[in-house]
Parts: C-alpha cells; sequence; structure tokens
C-alpha cells in the first residue's frame, strides 16, 4: 500500500510552470577522449526548486561530471540542461556562473585574499556597490556563525572547518538560487563534517536554495538529502527520497550500496523526519493527536532510526514524541512505523 | 688588515673613478635585470598555458645557462664589439633563465582546484590571471629576480675585459699590476652590492607572504 503512496507522490512534484531554481537535465551525455565509455550516458533528471539534492555514487560514476555540465565547467555532447527554464547555453558562460554558487571539496579558497576579499568576489564580477557588499557580508557572517572580525584575516588562518564555512558563504555571496557542491565535505575531519552537514541542513532550511550535492559517502548522502539520484558507469541508477531508496530499491546495485542485508544499517539511514513526511503525504498524520507529554525521551527530526530503536527500548514504551529544536510537537514514531517501514521491504517471493 | 687598509687608501685616491665605476656598475646591472625580466615574465606567463611550446622555450634558455657568462661576453665581441652595448646584451641573457623558469614553474604551481574555484566562480581568463594565478605566483617569480639580480651584479664585473666599465675595471686593474688591495676595492663593493640585493627581495617576499596563523 504505502508503496504505491509514495510513488504517486513522486510525480506531484512534477510542477507545470518552471520555478527559477529548478534545473533539468535532458538525456544529457558527455564522454571524455581518455575513456571510450561515456562518462555521463543519457542522464534526464529533474530537480524540484529548493530540494537538496545528492548525487551518489562510486568514484568515476559521472555524477561529478554531472554537476559541472551545470556551470560549464564541462559541456554536455549532447542533451540540454535547463536552469529556471532557459537552456543554459542561451547565457554567457560567466554570466551564468555567477549565477550560480560552487563549492568544491579543497575549498578552493584563494590563499593570498582576505576572507572578506574571498567572499566579496562574485558581488565584486556583479559590479555591486560598496556599500551594498559590506552589508551582505555581515550578513553572510552572521549566516554561517563567524565573527566579523575574521573578515580581515587569511583562509590559512582559519581552521578546516571555519575554511569550509568561507566557502559556504563566498557560495552564496551574490545570492545564487542554485548551489553546486562537489564533495564539500571530504576533506574535514568526522567531526567538523557532521557539523557542517547540519549547519547545512539547517541553511537549506532557511534560505529554501536548490542544492546540488556531489559525495560518495553513502551515510552524508542520507543525512542531507531530501532526494537523492544514485549513478553508476555514467548511468542514472534510482532518483528518489532517502526512504524509497531505503525502502525500495531499484536493483541490487542500490541494495548493496546501502547495505540493505542489515536491518541495523538500513535504519540508520534513515531519519525520524523522512518517516513523519511520508506520512504527511499518506495523508493520514496522526502525530498531532497525542497531546499527552510525558517528561523523558524525545526524538528529534534529525534522529536515525537506529537510534530511534534503542531510545525505543531503553525509554520501554511504543513510541515517542517528535519535537523540533524550539520545543514543538511534530508527531510521534514508534514500532509499528519501523514494522510498516521494513514490511514495505520485503522481497516479493 | 693592512690590505684593507691599502685598499682604502686606494679608494681615497680614486674617489671619482670609484664612484664613476660603482655608477656603471649598477646601470649596467639595472638595465640588465630591467630589458630581461620585460621579456622574461611576459614569456613565462604565456608558455605556462602552453605546455608543449614551454619545453622547447625552457629548454633554449636553459642551454643559454650552460654557456658561462664570460664566454657569452666574448661570444658577444665579435658581433657586437667592445664597451657597454655588448655587456649589456650578455648580461640581460644571463638573466633571463632563472626570471623565466620561475615565472613558469610558480604559475604552473597554482593549485588546480584554486583555478577551478576562480573559473566556476563566473572569472574570465584574463582575471583568472591576473587576480589569481600571477598573485600566487609571485613568491615563486621574486626567487627568480632575486637569483637573477646576484647572477647579473656578480657578473657584471667581467664586463670589464670587454671594455663595459664597472667596478670589474678595478679587479682587472689589480689583477694586471699584481695589486691584491686594488681588487679588493672592486671585489668588496661587488659582494655588497650582491648581498644588499639579496636581502632586498628577501625582505620583500617576506612582506608579500600571507601570514601563518
Amino acid at each position: 500500500m504505502s508503496n504505491e503512496m509514495i510513488s504517486s507522490t513522486a510525480d506531484t512534484n512534477i510542477l507545470p510552470v518552471s520555478e527559477s531554481g529548478e534545473i533539468v537535465f535532458e538525456r544529457v551525455s558527455k564522454s571524455f577522449t581518455t575513456n571510450t565509455n561515456p562518462a555521463v550516458d543519457q542522464v534526464s533528471v529533474k530537480i524540484p526548486a529548493g530540494d537538496l539534492v545528492v548525487l551518489l555514487g562510486p568514484s568515476g560514476c559521472g555524477k561529478t561530471t554531472l554537476l559541472k555540465m551545470v556551470n560549464r565547467l564541462y559541456e554536455p555532447d549532447s542533451g540540454k540542461i535547463w536552469m529556471g527554464g532557459k537552456e543554459i547555453h542561451t547565457l554567457p558562460v560567466n554570466e551564468l556562473r555567477r549565477q550560480i554558487g560552487y563549492v568544491i571539496q579543497q575549498v578552493g579558497l584563494f590563499p593570498h585574499m582576505t576572507i572578506q576579499k574571498n567572499i566579496s568576489i562574485v558581488p565584486h564580477l556583479l559590479g555591486w556597490e560598496e556599500k551594498q557588499i559590506i552589508d551582505r557580508l555581515e550578513m553572510l557572517m552572521q549566516l554561517i556563525g563567524l565573527p566579523v572580525s575574521y573578515l580581515p584575516r587569511y583562509p590559512r588562518q582559519l581552521s578546516g572547518g571555519e575554511q569550509q564555512r568561507v566557502g559556504l558563504a563566498r557560495a552564496l555571496a551574490a545570492d545564487p538560487e542554485i548551489l553546486l557542491m562537489d564533495e564539500p565535505f571530504a576533506a574535514v575531519d568526522a567531526i567538523n563534517r557532521e557539523r557542517l552537514q547540519s549547519e547545512l541542513i539547517d541553511l537549506h532550511g532557511k534560505l529554501n536554495k536548490t542544492i546540488l550535492f556531489v559525495t560518495h559517502d553513502v551515510e552524508e548522502a542520507f543525512r542531507l538529502a531530501t532526494k537523492i539520484i544514485v549513478m553508476r558507469a555514467g548511468k542514472l541508477v534510482q532518483y528518489g527520497t532517502p526512504l524509497e531508496l531505503v525502502t525500495q530499491p531499484e536493483n541490487e546495485f542500490i541494495e548493496d550500496l546501502l547495505g540493505s542485508s542489515n536491518i541495523l544499517r538500513k535504519l540508520s539511514l534513515v531519519n525520524v523526519n523522512s518517516i513523519l513526511k511520508a506520512r504527511k503525504n499518506q495523508s493520514i498524520f496522526t502525530g498531532g493527536s497525542q497531546p499527552v507529554e510525558r517528561p523523558g525521551t524525545v526524538l528529534h527530526p534529525e534522529d536515525d532510526l537506529r537510534s530511534v530503536v534503542s531510545l525505543l527500548l531503553c525509554s520501554g514504551r511504543d513510541s515517542l514524541p517528535v519535537k523540533d529544536s524550539e520545543n514543538h510537537l511534530l508527531g510521534t514514531v514508534g514500532y509499528s512505523d519501523l514494522r510498516e517501514m521494513l514490511i514495505s521491504n520485503l522481497p516479493s517471493e | 688588515m693592512e690590505l684593507l687598509q691599502d685598499a682604502f687608501q686606494y679608494y681615497i685616491n680614486n674617489q671619482s673613478f670609484f664612484w664613476n665605476a660603482t655608477r656603471q656598475h649598477l646601470v649596467l646591472s639595472s638595465f640588465a635585470m630591467v630589458i630581461s625580466l620585460l621579456i622574461a615574465l611576459p614569456i613565462g606567463i604565456w608558455i605556462a598555458k602552453r605546455t608543449g611550446i614551454a619545453q622547447v622555450v625552457i629548454n633554449i634558455f636553459n642551454a643559454f645557462r650552460v654557456v658561462p657568462s664570460l664566454a657569452i661576453l666574448f661570444l658577444a665581441l665579435p658581433y657586437l664589439g667592445l664597451g657597454f652595448f655588448p655587456s649589456l646584451i650578455a648580461l640581460t641573457v644571463l638573466a633571463f633563465p632563472p626570471v623565466l623558469i620561475n615565472t613558469y614553474t610558480g604559475i604552473r604551481g597554482v593549485d588546480a582546484f584554486t583555478i577551478e574555484a576562480a573559473t566556476g566562480m563566473g572569472m574570465t581568463k584574463t582575471q583568472v590571471m591576473t587576480k589569481i594565478e600571477i598573485p600566487l605566483a609571485i613568491p615563486a617569480i621574486v626567487t627568480g629576480i632575486r637569483i637573477a639580480s646576484v647572477e647579473v651584479i656578480s657578473s657584471a664585473t667581467l664586463a670589464s675585459f670587454i671594455g663595459g666599465g664597472g667596478l670589474g675595471d678595478f679587479i682587472t686593474r689589480g689583477f694586471a699590476l699584481y695589486d691584491v688591495p686594488i681588487m679588493l676595492v672592486g671585489a668588496i663593493p661587488v659582494a655588497l652590492l650582491a648581498l644588499s640585493s639579496e636581502s632586498f627581495w628577501s625582505l620583500f617576499l617576506r612582506r608579500y607572504q600571507v601570514p601563518e596563523n
């Protein structure tokens, strides 16, 4: 039953009018002369405005190539790419790039420029006025949680995590509709990476930008994504929400990627929020009807289901309330949800 | 000690000759440096994006490097004659390789990710070159200039052999007369000039360098 529900909701995302942050790939292919197999092979996909879509796959699967075709660092051999209803090749290349925020793996901050200069590059290229740039700088520093006193410093004087935040601020400087992020947290240590991931989720919630995020890290993909595109050997294998991928893997490749034979591993990939969202889509949202507020264990939307299991076991209850950071009750999640999710994924024998 | 006193005495007696020679030395060295920078810097920047041509150009200039500076002076002699001009040519050629090669490697050495970030942000090729690549290559380029300037200042003494003047005149004269104090009047200022040029560029680099931590 839930299978039908989920697939039908996926279709409703296709809007008749394209918003400015929407990206559409139409049978896009790209080969490199050094390799006979195409790096990207006939990929068609629509990225709705305001979504955080993760491109996931092993190295060499074409995810970075696909990303770099959006800001035309690579040109497709065939196919078309649309951004907000405009074919990207109709725009002058540098004009296009200045409309897109770009964050890369090695941060790519310019070591000879202060933080201030680094962040204000694109506004300068766009010819903003100095006053406007200063205001924007203050706002951005606040957004990424760094003090304004950092502005005259050089990138080398900042920690890796701080540099990555500045990289994000630089990408957001000219307020682009679209952010491209190419394995931005790969070079950051595990603790900082998790912190940066949470901050990105927060930021995405606040700013409503379309984010296209490349990673080979399955956990990272499932933590961040509203939708995931799984790629393999240049082809799109599956496109869906984290919950859809876990409950309805398209083929063995996806199952292997997620380690789907291991139930606990699978639970660790899905968070409370996806359960709440899926339930909302099924319009049998019952969460609000739980007014009894007992003190004790509370779940958070970003908790993964594996820790939910352990919290449920520890609390001895059948379900636990979910609250957001402002302590609003969002609903409840319990054993029944987990069971339902797992049942929907039983091998069809 | 006595040698130094004798040398100082010689300087006192020949002050106008000494300062004239020093001026010649400086003019020769700095002209040679300026001309070689005007030629080698643009070539270095231009070949940095053209690996194929770069190898050929660098090999040609490296070949010049193998030829001793004295030999370049005497090779210039039959074609350019005696005096200031052939000395200038020889010293200019001498300064080429370090400037050219350091410019080339400095620009090539800029992190590919940095350039990709700049391009991806919408900078034009010229903007990437002038705002990112050249500023980041400055330490390497200045090191090349430093090496070249020391080489040029010390080799300018040889200009005296083909009548180019400079502090080398004292060295050749002292050598001919077998008079060590006269040689010192030429050698000590040359050494001081080379050292001060070296320290000038080192200081320049230290000021340019981005602070660490």
